[in-house]
């Protein structure tokens, strides 16, 4: 019988195309394909028929499918093309077979719609495999991503290092800041560690938890740390909070920061005057 | 403008998605940036409360429209353990999972309004509010 069947509907593959063809279109009106012009619209329905003749035709036209599957996912059609279309292509399948025979019995009825179903089923998971497959990579490559711009530490100069954070701090984040603050305050061996929370959106007391912890476990280890970059209404905030921060020192801009690493360091930014130069130009002048 | 809109809590991540709404509706309805960061940490530390201690619930935004002034009603509800102490949580520095205890009270001079209703083992449901000024 699936033998039976097989032949039937390959010999007349043109007409069940013509109609699934005709039912597609009908289906498109004003939904998320609109967008896409008619000509390529059109010339991905013919593909797709034929890729889907093609499998019930060999079953083993995995490449042709793949193929398909990753054009499609690259354009971004989405995957409800792919599931409606191939339910489409069950029903005009099942209307087809169905008119072919005069007498259907419950019987015959299931059989058929069994091995319509075995047609287009292993098409169908194959390509939400695809499709899922290609999603969850993108999130983990994109989660990746986000990791590495997570916690980063800028040795700036001797002694003093620089972490600057921009965006939402999450619990898994808050870890990953605390380990490469403490790991970066022993590998350059600095003295000073500026907090840059310029970037972060908002600081509530999870946030003000994690910093306050980071905070005290720098100290522990012997460095100080320097909260800068603490805009006026995050400061609103964090005193209606009731958030205790007074245990190190904060700053407006990370350019106020550095200068109290400055001298924390026992340093100072000198500026060069000209008069150096001046005396060069004097003794280059008695020279001649 | 939709004068209600809800954002479910499941994730810690949708924290930053009720934050994200509720920065957007305090924008449109007319707060200044301080009262938008104030408005963003208020729905942080409710959310937050929702994923810690419920697991999961939902924030509900209001518009509000008085006499001639608006306002922005955020409610937090969810089918949590629920609270068993409510004047405990609403002191500073009380905390049952190891944080900064200033989450509640916190909420509560950020927002003009607030309103607490909890039954154990039912839930918990927060009502503030905030007008423009």
């Amino acid at each position: 019988m699936p033998e039976a069947l097989r032949k039937i509907v390959v010999e007349n593959s043109d007409a069940i195309s013509k109609k699934w063809l005709e039912e597609v279109s009908k289906k498109r009106g004003n939904d998320y394909t609109s967008s896409i012009s008619e000509e390529l619209y059109q010339s991905t329905n013919r593909e797709f028929v034929n890729v889907i003749f093609n499998s019930i035709h060999s079953q083993k036209s995995k490449e042709a499918l793949d193929n398909f599957s990753d054009r499609l996912i690259n354009l971004g059609w989405p995957l409800s093309y792919i599931v409606d279309g191939l339910q489409t292509f069950r029903r005009v399948t099942m209307e087809f077979i169905l008119g072919q025979s005069d007498q259907i019995n419950t019987e015959s009825f299931l059989k058929i719609s069994k091995v319509v179903d075995g047609w287009v089923e292993p098409i169908i998971k194959q390509l939400v495999n695809e499709y899922s497959g290609s999603w969850e990579h993108t999130v983990s490559l994109q989660r990746l991503a986000l990791q590495e711009l997570s916690a980063p530490l800028i040795p700036v100069m001797d002694k003093i290092t620089v972490m600057p954070l921009i965006g939402t701090v999450d619990t898994e984040r808050a870890k990953f800041i605390m380990e490469n603050l403490l790991e970066g305050v022993m590998k350059h061996n600095a003295e000073v560690v500026l907090i840059d929370i310029t970037g972060v959106p908002v600081v509530d007391t999870m946030v003000a938890h994690h910093i306050i912890q980071a905070a005290e476990a720098v100290r522990l280890i012997g460095a100080t740390c320097i909260l800068v970059g603490i805009r006026p209404e995050i400061a609103q905030t964090i005193v209606n909070l009731g958030i205790d921060l007074s245990k190190f020192p904060t700053k407006s801009s990370l350019r106020k920061g550095f200068k109290t690493a400055l001298q924390l360091t026992n340093r100072d930014i000198v500026q060069l005057d000209d008069t150096n130069k001046q005396d060069i130009e004097d003794i280059l002048d008695s020279l001649r | 403008m939709e004068h209600q809109s809800k954002v479910k809590i499941k994730k810690e991540w949708d924290i930053v998605g009720a934050r994200q709404m509720g920065r957007e509706r305090a924008k449109a309805i007319g707060f200044g940036t301080v009262d938008q960061a104030r408005i963003a940490t208020a729905i942080s530390e409710l959310a937050r409360n929702i994923f810690l201690y419920a697991h999961k619930g939902e924030i509900t935004f209001n518009v509000m429209e008085g006499m001639n002034k608006k306002g922005l009603q955020i409610i937090a509800s969810d089918e949590g353990p629920g609270i068993s102490d409510i004047s405990k949580v609403m002191e500073d520095g009380y905390s049952t999972s190891g944080g900064l205890g200033a989450g509640l009270p916190g909420v509560k001079r950020l927002m003009d309004q607030f309103d607490i209703v909890s039954e154990k083992d039912k839930g918990t449901v927060i009502t503030t509010l905030k007008w423009v000024r």
